[in-house]
């Protein structure tokens, strides 16, 4: 009766999962398969549905993204927005996680900074891309006004047709957005790490310096890792941004890799080959760094 | 000794202080210059785009960004649509799903739970094209189901209830609700799911601000205006049709933004602590 009665549980198993399992295949695993599928097609022009497997060269569309110097270039843009926004991001969320969780000199007002640095990743970030276009606007933006007003400038600055400007703008953008994020999640990190190895380590001598070199940066080694390839993914997806702040420009400084695939499919001759195509190299890219997020949580999910 | 100790602290303090003031100002300043700008006339703003002080210019600046393609009352529904069908498909089912994978003994379970933690990470954007033209295909391009379906199924948050369900579900609870004789569905919707409130709140919270955010599906799939959302509202903003209209523009992005303004205060501390939560499973 017993034995009965297992068997037949386990059948809600496949039951409850089943609504997940289905919406994944149709909304999700068909899609990339698709997607990989038209890399291969002479799938375009807008509203096409039909479409024809390149069979004399079946990789015509790779080959052509790849020497594709708009694509080039906008992978390039990528990777140097991202260490741009990424590393004065990590540096900063390190120091205020430091002094945050700092033993000897606690800090009044922490939730409160805590609330007000985060805040700007929850907003809308078409929102926070207008704005910024808004703030740096040329002659009379906010921005502009300020330089202007405290003698930093003498005549106003063009923001939007200086390609190292608009690149430092959106790396400071995603800076601004993300940082706050990055800094709670590294000092509940922190707050992880048992208090002993500290008191033991204060006993034995230990300056705050040496503590944060010596036991917390070891310790978040994990935290650490999944923030920087979590960061990298969103990174290489990053759109609305550079979407919307000055539309890829000037000169194609800030295209990145997903406002290319948006242009090219979306826009103009409607190349949805080149961008499936397109899409599956990004793919590849990020698949590589979200198997070894896999390993790194598989790993500690046995050690739980 | 204990002097310098003293004054090392002090310099601490004035250093670590004078850095959060400066990183609060570098937080608040955008949306303050913003607020009061929308109160202002493009002339005004012209001449000095940054003041301290709102004029008086609310109403016509309302009327001029009224006036154009900017409908912020219907961006504002059918994303409100969009977000509560989408934070409902993924709260409800992946704590389902959670049940499944921690209620029940089956064959496959395990593979199944590790392909959900290899997909988590894959973003829907490097794979929208086909999801595009399988859309266009059934029809479904211009139809919100097209954007909340897909919710169903949300690796990440199942990952994040199953964590939670393991600590706080206890299964004997389960077979005394056998016992007596309710049934298995019933049981999840009745016990499991009042237990499980905390940590659906938590990513309710999450799912409704990235679904409310999200920019590149919805441009992709709402080409009629009377259904864009309100992220893809504020990108007409960048038009040429408000290209002079200052005042317009930042009163455009005041509306959209105080909502979430108003939530995310109203919620901040469940927030944080969700965030750290986050980093913690992670």
């Amino acid at each position: 009766m017993k034995q009965r009665k297992g068997f037949s549980y386990a059948r809600y198993g496949y039951l409850f999962s089943l609504p997940f399992i289905v919406a994944f295949c149709v909304f999700s695993l068909y899609p990339t398969i698709y997607t990989a599928l038209l890399g291969f097609t002479d799938c375009k022009g807008l509203g096409n549905t039909t479409w024809h497997f390149l069979t004399d060269e079946p990789f015509k569309n790779f080959v052509s993204v790849l020497q594709n110097p708009s694509f080039i270039k906008s992978l390039g843009n990528t990777v140097k927005l991202w260490i741009m926004n990424f590393i004065p991001q990590i540096t900063l969320a390190l120091l205020l996680t430091a002094w945050f969780t700092s033993h000897r000199h606690k800090l009044a007002g922490q939730g409160f900074f805590k609330v007000v640095f985060y805040m700007p990743n929850i907003i809308t970030a078409a929102s926070v891309a207008i704005l910024f276009n808004a703030l740096f606007g040329y002659p009379t933006g906010p921005v502009n006004d300020l330089l202007l007003t405290t003698g930093v400038l003498s005549t106003p600055f063009n923001f939007s047709i200086n390609a190292t400007a608009a690149q430092l703008i959106v790396a400071f953008i995603q800076f601004w957005m993300w940082y706050g994020y990055t800094m709670i999640i590294l000092i509940s990190g922190v707050l992880g790490i048992s208090p002993e190895i500290y008191e033991a380590a204060e006993i034995d001598g230990a300056n705050d310096v040496q503590l944060f070199f010596q036991i917390t940066i070891p310790n978040l080694k994990t935290i650490l890792l999944y923030t920087l390839i979590t960061s990298m993914i969103g990174g290489l997806n990053m759109y609305d941004i550079p979407k919307l702040f000055l539309l890829g420009g000037p000169d194609n400084a800030t295209l990145t890799t997903s406002v290319f695939i948006y242009n090219q499919a979306f826009s103009g001759s409607y190349l949805y080959n080149r961008a499936a195509a397109a899409s599956m190299i990004m793919f590849l890219i990020i698949a590589v760094f979200s198997g070894v997020i896999f390993l790194l949580m598989r790993d500690k999910d046995e050690g739980r | 000794m204990k002097h310098a100790k003293h004054s090392n602290g002090t310099a601490f303090k004035i250093v670590a202080y004078t850095v959060c003031v400066l990183l609060t100002i570098l937080s608040l300043m955008p949306f303050i210059i913003m607020l009061i700008n929308s109160t202002r006339s493009t002339y005004e703003i012209q001449q000095h785009a940054i003041s301290l002080v709102p004029s008086t210019y609310l109403m016509s600046n309302l009327s001029v960004l009224l006036g154009k393609t900017f409908n912020p009352i219907r961006g504002f529904m059918n994303s409100m649509i969009i977000s509560v069908g989408s934070t409902a498909c993924t709260v409800y089912f992946s704590a389902l799903t959670a049940y499944a994978l921690v209620a029940y003994q089956w064959k496959g379970r395990k593979t199944f739970f590790t392909v959900i933690m290899c997909v988590m990470m894959i973003p829907a954007q490097v794979t929208s094209i086909g999801f595009y033209q399988f859309m266009y295909q059934i029809h479904m391009t211009n139809n919100f189901l097209a954007l909340i379906l897909p919710s169903i199924a949300a690796p990440a948050t199942v990952f994040f209830m199953r964590q939670f369900m393991l600590s706080s579900l206890p299964l004997e609870l389960l077979d005394s609700a056998r016992i007596d004789g309710s049934g298995e569905f019933n049981t999840f919707n009745r016990i499991a799911l009042p237990i499980m409130k905390p940590a659906m709140a938590t990513q309710a919270i999450f799912c409704f601000v990235s679904s409310w955010n999200s920019l590149f599906l919805p441009t992709i799939l709402l080409t009629d205006n009377s259904k864009y959302t309100m992220p893809i509202m504020v990108g007409l903003l960048r038009g040429d049709i408000y290209k002079t209209e200052h005042g317009a523009i930042y009163l455009g992005l005041t509306l959209t933004i105080l909502p979430l303004f108003i939530v995310y205060f109203a919620l901040s501390k469940y927030i944080i602590a969700g965030v750290a939560l986050g980093g913690v499973k992670g």
